[in-house]
């Protein structure tokens, strides 16, 4: 139950903290042009944003979720695992993020997800 | 009531495509490089005391005190701009499975500079990876219109 938990952490919370960051940063606004000055202050507005602080929280429980699993996970099952987290990815982004995630995207994304978890089981 | 007219097709080559193209290449390519060279770092540093307490001072100067931390550091600040940016542009079901490029970034940087030995099977996976990005490659970045 407590590796079921863990693996929850890691993957499902470790990148919803991730699109807390999309959303955060959809909120802010948009790069119009490449200047370091557009950009730092896009980034610096984008730390108004809560959903900004939401996602560092979750990714910072999913981080520490991820150590204590290792501790008593073996790492050749635990790394391949959590590439899980582009297809989790995806749901979010339809759900929590709006995204229209076509046929075509699903299974660049379904191939991604099966190749890191080869390259991973291949190290 | 008026059919709503459809989208105009994605241009392949919009600013918005090349805007993202190069935060993605930022991302794949500043990522493992600052993982390799605090990776590297820290393996020159070698084993660290922090006990009794009056050794965590130097400990912390021998630590910071090198340019490849700083480099590494550098590299990783540079990916976390670049991804928060992408995302600012693009979808996260776009940039996410795209940024799987660093692990053929990862193998062919361990391979020519770490001379370091890449299994068949990872060779397979960063193949797997690429077809898969070149399908996400065909879908447009953006799916939502920004709030802004």
């Amino acid at each position: 139950m407590l590796e079921f938990i863990l693996f929850f952490l890691t993957i499902v919370v470790g990148t919803w903290g991730e699109l807390c960051l999309g959303r955060a940063m959809r909120e802010t606004g948009e790069l119009q042009r490449f200047h370091p000055g557009e950009a730092a202050s896009l980034l610096w507005r984008s730390l108004r944003v809560k959903w900004i602080w939401i996602g560092v929280a979750m990714m910072t429980v999913a981080f520490f979720s991820l150590l204590l699993l290792l501790s008593f996970e073996d790492v050749s099952f635990v790394v391949p695992v959590t590439a899980l987290n582009y297809l989790v990815g995806a749901v979010g982004g339809i759900f929590f993020l709006g995204e229209r995630v076509e046929p075509q995207r699903w299974i660049g994304i379904s191939l991604v997800c099966i190749g890191v978890t080869v390259v991973l089981i291949g190290k | 009531m008026l059919p709503t007219p459809e989208k105009a097709p994605p241009q392949k080559h919009s600013p918005l495509h090349f805007k993202t193209y190069i935060l993605i290449a930022i991302m794949v390519v500043a990522g493992p490089i600052g993982n390799l060279l605090l990776a590297k770092s820290v393996r020159e540093i070698g084993h660290v005391r922090f006990w009794p307490p009056s050794l965590v001072l130097p400990v912390f100067l021998h630590v910071f005190g090198g340019l490849t931390v700083w480099a590494g550091i550098a590299c990783q600040i540079a990916f976390i701009v670049a991804y928060m940016l992408a995302l600012s542009i693009a979808d996260y079901s776009f940039v996410q499975p795209a940024a799987a490029l660093s692990y053929g970034v990862v193998a062919v940087l361990g391979y020519l500079l770490l001379h370091e030995k890449v299994s068949a099977m990872s060779w397979a996976g960063i193949a797997v990876i690429c077809f898969g990005v070149a399908f996400i490659r065909n879908t447009h970045p953006r799916t939502t219109e920004n709030p802004n």
